[in-house]
């Protein structure tokens, strides 16, 4: 195929509300870069599947048989002679929250194409999901020696630790996949890949900044997740 | 039809080209015989291969119909045939053919090939991905053809799955690695669909030529596009519950299994809801059905437009109704499940949504009627295909009418009327639009036409064999036979008639079955030493003819992408030398055609 030979300017043309963006040519949301659109999609379209995580796990919470957990004695840690609750939860909460902060001023300092600081702040983030899933796993291990499994457990309702297990290991599985693309894109911002444009190893395609907001939409969005997990596993 | 209600789709002056915002396309050049065929990032080539993994798959399903066919009409010709495989053909027959063939091919196959041609842009906006996501449903078509050859065979739960029966061992493949692969098959073709599914949706939305609005897509494009959203939206659906109903059968968790003894002895499960899995497959299952009709009725609205030479009556509408029914399709599923023990209210509810869908559906079908009044039809083998499925789409929805009423239906779930009615509305239907997109489309791909000697051939046997097979199945319902059992022994309640009828449903499905063959071989004649068919053999305006080259080389469009300047639909406009106007025609080229007075 031949380029084409004729300047091309590539204007964005203003925002004239929703109605006429929708209605005219070539894109439906104006300035909207490709990737950026995909991704939107594709959240909303995992939204479904957490949606329908957490839909099953409140109608498999009622039709079990036996009494469901009590999770605040289940989630406890113990400090000395004290019964914490909610302990371990509370600061991967906070930790992951933490994460979205770093990840958006990663966004920031990538448009204002600072490579260096976008750099350090994917990898902030990267390391504070990577601790996340640590202490889940931990929160997994401990869990296990109590005796929970995925069939059965010793405070309860069987069903307890299988949707636990499940859903917390969806979302962990979402961090550890988000943990290594934000690895590769901090090697690719140090190395100044979205400056140079140069082509991605897989895709052969360049990359620019905006690939950064991509990966912070998914990052928000694995975060948001965990707050209503958050809120149907440890607070109900 | 009035001007001005139009004009802002129908034609434009072409004094403002607007400016360009869709930043040009950095495709990937092969340079190798691997990059450029088989590991291939273009989507015309992908689109092809999808589309022969799902008629390759799909044959499967056809030879597995014939072998139910004939144990249900002469079980004494097919002894080796025993309840365990009649279950497990009528499971793998009824998921291939929905999810592997139809999904795939409508989506996959005709998505890939004309959704970039048709809005204009050089190709899907991320082919790497669209790679992918083929040999991902590869993967999933072939770990599906793997549980033919485990030991226990396939799973022959019915192509529903339901828990408790799917995952215990009196059903076949229930407690061995059939029902286990299956499941895993299906999550690996969610995966891969909705790497293919963004692509398209993302190339419809934001990769439009200039001129080329939303609507002034061709129709087929608005069938496509609005299917992968519902696929997208829906498939969560059936990936979570498969994930639940692995992990109940593989690791005991009970999430859909209740208490329950087996063969004598208490299961470990206890206290799960086998309600969840219908409600959570069927809100899947029944976008899954517009998943494959709307692309349909997009293709349909394309074929009698243009081979009636008439513009399509009330674009504006057909585009609301497709929406329409795409966005209702997500609160009727609890239709499939009115025996099921839901609570009567419930069904009140879904009886009211399912009968509201026959409105805009009902519009679409008048629309197409009317465009056919007074047209100049061209009994084409495309158009033959395209009456055909008209009526066959009216019969199959009538009797949906019936059975979404409630009380129409509980006596008649469960029985013959059930499987004509889908077989009409979700399987010929759907299925003789395909066979017309083929021949419209093939001197697209090839440059030849198809034979058309052998396509009318084709069209006839299929189009009357499949009323002699599933009209007498409405009978067979309505006098109580059920479905999906493999013998009828001597049932006093049933009729001798019965039996014979379903002799002669045997005798034409095979004749049915093997025309297929015909069609196939013409395929593969016409391929290579066709009737050459040259640039636009069928007058059509929309882009696709419009390529430099067809069929359509590496970027579609040549150095300059085409500038829209009309809808796709300027058949006969009075003035106009031809009988039809290309959308990237501009006005001032030809002054005298008169478009905003069609």
């Amino acid at each position: 195929m031949e380029e084409s030979t004729t300047p091309v300017q590539i204007t964005v043309p203003p925002n004239e509300g929703m109605v006429k963006d929708w209605a005219s040519d070539q894109k439906a949301f104006k300035g909207v870069p490709w990737g950026k659109a995909m991704m939107w999609i594709f959240l909303v379209s995992d939204t479904f599947v957490f949606s329908i995580f957490l839909i099953s796990y409140m109608t498999v919470r009622f039709s079990a048989k036996s009494e469901w957990p009590n999770p605040s004695e289940v989630f406890g840690l113990h400090i000395g002679d004290y019964n914490v609750p909610l302990l371990l939860i509370a600061i991967m909460t906070f930790i992951l929250i933490t994460s979205s902060g770093t990840m958006a001023l990663a966004v920031k300092y990538g448009y204002e194409k600072n490579r260096k600081m976008c750099a350090i702040l994917m990898l902030a983030t990267a390391i504070f999901g990577a601790s996340f899933v640590g202490m889940q796993a931990f929160e997994w291990t401990k869990l296990i020696m109590e005796g929970v499994r995925p069939w059965a457990n010793p405070f309860g309702a069987p069903q307890f630790g299988s949707i636990f297990f499940m859903v917390t290991g969806f979302h962990g599985t979402h961090v550890t996949i988000g943990v290594i693309f934000l690895f590769i894109m901090a090697r690719k911002a140090w190395r100044g890949d979205f400056d140079t444009g140069r082509r991605g190893f897989f895709t052969s395609q360049k990359s620019h900044y905006e690939a950064v907001e991509i990966m912070g939409l998914y990052w928000h969005f694995v975060d948001l997740v965990w707050v209503f997990i958050f809120a149907f596993f440890y607070l109900w | 039809m009035a001007a001005d209600s139009y004009e802002d789709i129908a034609v434009d002056k072409g004094e403002v080209i607007p400016a360009l915002e869709v930043p040009p396309q950095d495709l990937y050049h092969a340079k190798s015989f691997w990059t450029r065929w088989i590991f291939c990032q273009d989507a015309k080539i992908i689109g092809i291969q999808y589309s022969i993994t799902a008629i390759s798959i799909g044959l499967v399903a056809l030879v597995l119909s014939w072998l139910m066919r004939l144990q249900l009409g002469f079980p004494q010709l097919v002894p080796f045939l025993g309840a365990a495989e009649y279950y497990q053909f009528v499971t793998m027959h009824g998921m291939i053919m929905v999810i592997y063939l139809l999904t795939a091919l409508f989506l996959g196959g005709f998505g890939n090939y004309l959704i970039p041609l048709m809005v204009g842009a050089r190709d899907m906006v991320f082919p790497y991905v669209n790679m992918v996501s083929y040999w991902v449903y590869l993967l999933a078509v072939l770990v599906l053809v793997a549980s033919f050859f485990v030991p226990g065979g396939p799973t022959g739960a019915g192509w529903t799955l339901y828990p408790p029966q799917a995952i215990t061992s009196g059903t076949p493949g229930g407690d061995g690695l059939g029902i286990v692969l299956m499941l895993i098959s299906l999550s690996i073709f969610v995966v891969g669909f909705t790497m293919g599914g963004l692509n398209y949706v993302i190339t419809v939305l934001q990769a439009r030529t200039r001129g080329m609005t939303l609507m002034r897509l061709p129709l087929t494009v608005w069938g496509i596009f609005t299917a992968t959203v519902l696929a997208l939206f829906a498939f969560p659906a059936l990936i979570v519950s498969c994930i639940m109903m692995t992990l109940d059968n593989l690791l005991g968790t009970s999430f859909f299994m209740p208490a329950l003894v087996e063969f004598g002895e208490q299961s470990e499960y206890s206290g799960g809801s086998p309600i969840l899995f219908q409600h959570l497959f069927w809100f899947f299952g029944h976008p899954e059905v517009y998943i494959v009709a709307l692309p349909a009725f997009g293709i349909v609205s394309d074929l009698i437009s243009i081979h009636a030479r008439k513009n399509i009556f009330g674009y504006r509408m057909m585009v609301w109704a497709i929406v329409i029914i795409g966005a209702l399709s997500f609160i009727v599923w609890a239709h499939h499940m009115y025996v099921a023990g839901m609570n009567p209210w419930f069904g009140y509810f879904f009886a009211t949504t399912t009968l509201i869908i026959a409105v805009p559906t009902a519009l679409k079908v008048y629309n197409w009627v009317i465009t056919l009044w007074k047209a100049n039809i061209n009994l084409t083998i495309p158009m033959l295909f395209a009456l055909a499925f008209i009526v066959t789409f009216v019969n199959g929805g009538i009797t949906g009418l019936f059975l979404g009423n409630v009380i129409v239906d509980v006596p008649l779930s469960d029985t013959y009327f059930v499987v004509a009615h889908f077989h009409m509305v979700m399987g010929i239907a759907p299925v003789l639009v395909v066979f017309g997109a083929i021949y419209h489309w093939f001197p697209l791909i090839t440059g030849r036409f198809l034979h058309e000697g052998m396509g009318k051939i084709h069209f006839w046997i299929s189009f009357l064999g499949s009323y002699a097979i599933y009209f007498p199945m409405h009978y067979l319902g309505f006098v109580g036979v059920p479905r999906r059992y493999f013998e009828m022994y001597d049932s006093e309640y049933m009729a001798v008639s019965t039996n014979y009828l379903n002799q002669f449903i045997t005798i034409v499905a095979l004749i049915v079955g093997f025309t297929q063959i015909l069609f196939l071989y013409n395929i593969i004649t016409s391929a290579k030493f066709g009737k050459k068919a040259g640039k636009n053999p069928w007058k059509a305006c929309s882009l696709e003819w419009r390529t430099p080259e067809v069929p359509a080389g590496h970027g579609n469009f040549g150095k300059e992408l085409p500038v829209v300047y009309r809808w796709a639909y300027d058949f006969n406009v009075p003035g106009a030398k031809e009988d039809f106007i290309p959308q990237d025609i501009a006005p001032d080229q030809i002054p005298e055609a008169k478009a905003e007075a069609t």
